[in-house]
């Protein structure tokens, strides 16, 4: 199993190194800080979410409804916020609305034992659906300025709102992974299942926190989308889930390999 | 009861319960849309779900393996438009030519999948993500942002999938179905009855016990990736077929949905067990599921997906536990016989 992975990891940095080398060829811009500060800010929801989605496919599990969360938090905002309620209660509402369907997802796959892949398969056009039915075909803006603000302009000088989350919740994630007992879980739950049960540990307990954590999270990430982009409509964050995916599998490398330069998965994107 | 329960066997089981499904979902809606139960609904369905049968069958050989194939529905976009460029600039081309060249097309990005899932041992989904994203990159390259008419067909080509083979009152048996029934069919005999085809679960239940039992097992997965993406392009001439306009967007989208029809047609999601008749009905269901909502007047027709997912979600979890309790049954009465035939021997 470990070979099979290595192999993988080369493979992918090979691809990476590829895509790096071609894209400075043909753009000199490319390399520069402002292009890469660029490019990581319009990915920098998805890139919040991978976070989460790491510790998932670390545990031999995947979550495909992200895209749909993020959507279904959006949209919810969205109609809370024009049927009058106030925008800070109407964020409270779209987090639980996150773990809600995080535990939906985890419910299914934990006590019934479904593959995560199927259930999160359904889930991802359920709550797309949902989505949907909350706005239609209609799109929403003119949130207040405060909301606006936060994801169009600096938030301490001229590093964004979303940029600063994401360096704080890197920052613990990582340590949750390297040197808790948590994190070891999620390795040993990933590598063998069968082995975590019989040296104690919950693992149904432990996926259904990680993908209640999935949901809120992308929930999270849902809301920060609408407040860069500042209008919502029905397909927003359509399709995320396999970007997602992708910037986990292209991090993944770093991650194994124990230092943490997940931020080099903003290049490809 | 318990005599019926022996003879059937969980696949026809499965079968029965998804026609049961299908029966009682017709009935409710035929309650709730006034002149709903007629010919024309059975043609609306019969010609919009001929396409996702194909890409659900090349699904489900893969799945079993314990695969899966992201790809197809850019490569049914490929092969839709590189298909309606050549009919378009070689307008006397033969039919069997084209619909050869869209097979091809389709079968070498599934030989290409199928190289790096079998040989280079990449985990297929993520060669079939990255793939979907590639090939969807050469049909944005390859249309330099054209798009495919209607007026550049031939009149045989557009005409095809409506040509009605036969009709049983108002139902017409209409071309693009038939040949796709016919499909799933050869597929369905090919995989209960020839030796190739069975090793396809051998691999997909245990994939250790079959490189013992002197299985090729990279073969296996390569075949079935070929497969698939050959499915993909003859769902890609269909799609040409019925649409007519194709842009850079054409089946988009196509892949989650051939993985939903597959699982809910009881193909185990894990490998080993499933049929491509169950598919075929999964494919039915979804559509039957879709084209009904929309036309249901009490839900506002942007219910559609979430009631969808919904019922993805219920089937796959009724099936598995249905499964579950008919394998401990079995278990116990297999037990049972055997303590009974041990006191009964002196």
């Amino acid at each position: 199993m470990m070979k099979h992975l290595r192999s993988w990891e080369v493979f992918l940095l090979c691809v990476l190194i590829f895509i790096i080398v071609v894209s400075s060829v043909v753009s000199p811009e490319f390399l520069t800080v402002a292009n890469q500060i660029d490019l990581f800010q319009l990915s920098i929801e998805k890139v919040i979410v991978a976070l989460v989605m790491t510790f998932i496919i670390i545990n031999a599990e995947i979550d495909l409804s992200v895209g749909s969360m993020m959507g279904l938090s959006a949209c919810a905002f969205g109609w809370l916020y024009q049927q009058g309620v106030d925008a800070r209660l109407a964020i409270a509402i779209c987090l639980a609305i996150g773990v809600v369907g995080g535990a939906v997802n985890g419910w299914f796959i934990t006590a019934l034992g479904l593959p995560s892949l199927v259930v999160t398969l359904a889930t991802l056009i359920a709550y797309r659906g949902l989505a949907r039915v909350l706005v239609e075909d209609r799109g929403i803006n003119g949130f207040p300025d405060w909301f606006n603000a936060l994801g169009q302009e600096g938030f301490v000088g001229p590093i964004p709102f979303a940029l600063i989350v994401f360096a704080i919740l890197f920052v613990i994630l990582y340590i949750v992974l390297e040197r808790t007992g948590f994190g070891r879980k999620t390795y040993v739950i990933g590598s063998n299942r069968d082995v975590a049960e019989f040296a104690g540990i919950d693992t149904r307990r432990h996926k259904m926190i990680l993908f209640i954590a999935s949901g809120v999270i992308s929930a999270f990430a849902g809301l920060l989308y609408a407040s860069r982009v500042g209008a919502i409509r029905g397909d927003v964050a359509f399709g995320f889930e396999l970007d997602i995916i992708t910037i986990v599998l292209l991090g993944g490398v770093s991650i194994f390999g124990g230092s943490g330069t997940l931020i080099g998965t903003g290049l490809p994107s | 009861m318990q005599n019926l329960l022996n003879r059937i066997s969980p696949q026809t089981l499965r079968l029965l319960v998804l026609i049961a499904v299908i029966v009682l979902l017709l009935l409710f809606f035929s309650t709730q849309i006034e002149n709903y139960l007629n010919g024309r609904l059975f043609n609306r369905i019969s010609s919009s779900m001929a396409i996702m049968a194909l890409i659900a069958t090349g699904q489900t050989l893969v799945i079993l393996t314990r695969n899966i194939d992201l790809s197809v529905g850019s490569v049914i976009g490929f092969a839709a438009f590189a298909t309606g460029d050549m009919i378009a600039s070689y307008p006397t081309l033969n039919p069997i030519v084209l619909l050869t060249y869209s097979a091809l097309i389709g079968a070498g990005f599934g030989m290409v999948n199928g190289l790096l899932v079998a040989y280079v041992r990449v985990p297929s989904i993520i060669v079939t993500l990255a793939s979907m994203a590639i090939y969807r990159s050469f049909l944005v390259e390859f249309s330099g942002a054209k798009s495919i008419t209607t007026e550049q067909l031939p009149q045989w080509l557009t005409d095809f999938p409506n040509y009605q083979v036969f009709v049983i009152g108002d139902m017409q048996f209409r071309a693009g179905f038939c040949a796709a029934a016919v499909v799933v069919l050869i597929v369905h005999l090919a995989l209960t009855r020839l030796r190739p085809a069975r090793q396809l679960f051998a691999v997909g239940s245990n994939p250790e016990a079959a490189e013992m039992a002197g299985i090729d097992s990279q073969r296996v997965v390569f075949t079935a990736f070929v497969f698939s993406g050959l499915m993909a392009g003859l769902a890609g001439f269909m799609f040409l077929a019925r649409f007519g306009n194709i842009t850079v967007v054409a089946g988009l989208g196509f892949e989650l949905n051939s993985v939903a029809s597959a699982v809910v047609g009881g193909v185990n999601i894990f490998g080993g067990s499933g049929t491509v008749i169950g598919a075929f009905l999964g494919t039915i269901l979804v559509d039957l599921l879709q084209t009904s909502l929309v036309r249901w007047q009490i839900v506002s027709e942007f219910w559609r997906e979430a009631v969808l997912g919904a019922m993805i979600l219920i089937s796959v979890a009724a099936d598995t536990v249905l499964n579950r309790r008919l394998t401990a049954i079995r278990a116990a009465r297999a037990h049972r016989i055997a303590l009974e035939r041990k006191a009964a021997t002196p």
